[in-house]
């Protein structure tokens, strides 16, 4: 639905994005992440049709977003960072102009309008002056108007951001409804939120994308391991050999002083090997006090550590090749 | 093109927000402030011109009240003043805060944004110019108007609106500020309007380049009742330049760079 083949965008000397290339599949919501100023919006202001790239192409649901831009608009749905409304008009009136201006029928308007206003729980403000909502409320005001026309292709840059705990829920859900008959683009800062919403990730930085996938098939290509936190009081040096000869670890690796004299170690398995089991086994069988034992569970924000910090010292050169760096920056 | 929501939006904005009622009041303060001054000054000439005959004779409520009240000096300083207030927000204000990105990847063509704000100044001030009609209208109480001047000089008035507007839509779409934007309109203006002054002075083909180069030049037919193809095409191809620069100026954000 959405191709991006080498992108490249130059402001004056600054290069906001190069090489840019990465492709979404119909009905699925890929989430966007990246540093402050790694070039999320520059890519999406493209998508959007708003300024065209220095070099490369952009393709949404079939079209050129330069060459044929006119067709593009037709079928997207762009939220802008920060939300810009009219802030003179009022929201019903305001979500009738944009379904207008992007073509909505006349008799399809106004259930169009109302529909939207219900799904982004925005009907109770509708006779405000968009003036005077809140933040929250203007977020959702600018995904209505992303909505209004029923586009095949939403591209929302920070949807959630500034809202409370609770509208972040209530948006996240509405997104993520959104899937299946839409295809949505997100840029966000919030991890969490991405494996929450999104099936697929895409992890830019400085300009280039450095990891894209499925979360999932993401965390396993660069944490290949499985990993048990375990803090034990015995004999360090018994007790790291005595797990490493469990079968199906592959690195043990202490980690800090427990208390009692004891350990604290992390335990790397092979993916899907649970060895918590033997562990507790060995210790019982010794007779070492195992004061804990934890799963810790790779997820995306290790993966986006990873590549993004691993990328800031090693320069150039791919980044998750040295699983050292990602361990020192997480343990930071 | 899809001008029509484009045009209902900016109405809808210059009519729920304080400023076309703001600029409709100081407006019509004002000219009421004029016609008072004309028509009593009229209705004195009026008065000795019974008393000594044969002085009457060019005695004309168009020629003494409705055309000085529209292009008399104080006027053309309202109508320069005005303009900037009308048109300074139209892009401006949408570049500022950041709605012009949204509404330029709507499906709507960048021209139709351009005609769509354009026309919507103009119907602002054609209201303006409505407004106004009150005055011939209490004349023609008291006594007989030439209509055809009359309508001459309304013809006059909104061509000159429409190239007005066109030069604040353009200034207004080159700065995201809107004082910038309303001095550099009302600049541009007094410039447009002024330039034929020094006519006099620089005389021969330069003269009359210049001449032929000043609103007020052209206007001043259609305030004496004259309806003169080229001043028609003047204004018709002045709001035209203007548009089209101020297309130009909204289309560089595409250009590729």
């Amino acid at each position: 639905m959405i191709e991006v083949d080498k992108l490249t965008k130059h402001y004056g000397p600054v290069t906001a994005i190069r090489d840019v290339s990465f492709t979404v599949a119909p009905g699925e919501i890929v989430g966007f992440l990246g540093p402050n100023g790694a070039g999320k919006s520059t890519t999406m202001r493209v998508l959007a049709c708003f300024m065209p790239a220095s070099d490369g192409s952009a393709r949404v649901a079939g079209f050129d977003v330069f060459r044929e831009s006119m067709e593009v608009r037709r079928r997207i749905g762009y939220m802008p960072e920060n939300v810009p409304l009219y802030n003179d008009m009022r929201v019903a009136p305001y979500l009738d102009f944009v379904a207008e201006a992007k073509g909505v029928p006349r008799s399809a308007r106004k259930r169009r309008v109302a529909e939207v206003m219900d799904r982004c729980l925005i009907a109770d403000v509708q006779n405000r002056l968009i003036r005077h909502l809140s933040k929250g409320y203007r977020q959702r005001v600018g995904l209505a108007q992303a909505l209004v026309s029923d586009p095949a292709v939403l591209v929302l840059d920070e949807p959630t951001i500034g809202l409370d705990p609770t509208q972040i829920k209530e948006i996240r859900a509405l997104i993520k409804s959104l899937g299946g008959e839409h295809t949505v683009i997100l840029s966000t800062h919030i991890l969490p939120e991405v494996a929450m919403v999104c099936s697929g990730v895409v992890i830019i930085n400085r300009g280039s994308i450095v990891a894209q996938g499925p979360i999932d098939r993401l965390v396993e290509q660069f944490f290949p391991t499985a990993r048990v936190e375990v803090e034990i009081a015995g004999p360090r040096a018994a007790v790291r050999e005595g797990m490493r000869s469990i079968p199906g670890v592959v690195r043990v690796e202490e980690s800090g002083d427990g208390s009692n004299g004891g350990g604290r170690f992390v335990v790397e398995s092979a993916r899907g090997r649970d060895v918590r089991g033997e562990i507790f086994q060995l210790a019982a069988q010794q007779k070492w006090n195992l004061l804990e034992l934890r799963q810790v569970g790779m997820t995306l924000e290790e993966v986006f550590i990873r590549v993004v910090a691993g990328e800031e010292r090693e320069g150039a050169t791919p980044a998750g090749t040295d699983p050292a760096v990602a361990t020192e920056v997480a343990t930071r | 093109m899809r001008i029509w929501p484009i045009y209902k939006k900016e109405l809808r904005l210059y009519f729920t927000t304080p400023l076309a009622w703001a600029i409709l009041f100081v407006f019509m303060l004002v000219m009421g402030f004029f016609f008072n001054l004309y028509f009593n000054f009229f209705a004195r000439l009026s008065m000795q011109s019974a008393m000594n005959p044969g002085m009457g004779r060019d005695l004309t409520v168009t020629e003494y009240v409705m055309r000085p009240l529209f292009s008399g000096f104080l006027s053309v300083i309202l109508f320069l003043s005005l303009t900037p207030a009308i048109t300074m927000r139209l892009i401006a204000e949408e570049r500022r805060n950041g709605t012009l990105e949204l509404l330029m990847t709507y499906p709507v063509s960048d021209g139709a944004i351009v005609l769509g704000k354009f026309l919507g100044a103009l119907s602002l001030y054609a209201v303006m110019l409505a407004a106004t009609l009150v005055y011939p209208a209490m004349i023609w109480y008291f006594t007989p108007l030439e209509w055809g001047a009359l309508a001459t000089l309304y013809l006059g008035l909104f061509v000159l609106g429409a190239a007005f507007m066109a030069v604040g839509l353009f200034v207004s779409s080159v700065t995201e500020n809107q004082i910038i934007a309303a001095l550099g309109t009302f600049m541009l203006l007094l410039i447009l309007w002024a330039i034929g002054w020094g006519a006099e002075n620089a005389g021969g083909a330069v003269g009359d380049i210049l001449r032929d180069l000043s609103v007020s030049e052209h206007l001043d037919n259609f305030m004496k009742g004259v309806i003169e193809s080229r001043d028609v095409v003047y204004f018709v191809l002045l709001s035209a330049v203007f548009l089209l620069l101020s297309l130009l100026s909204l289309q560089s954000r595409r250009w590729k760079g």
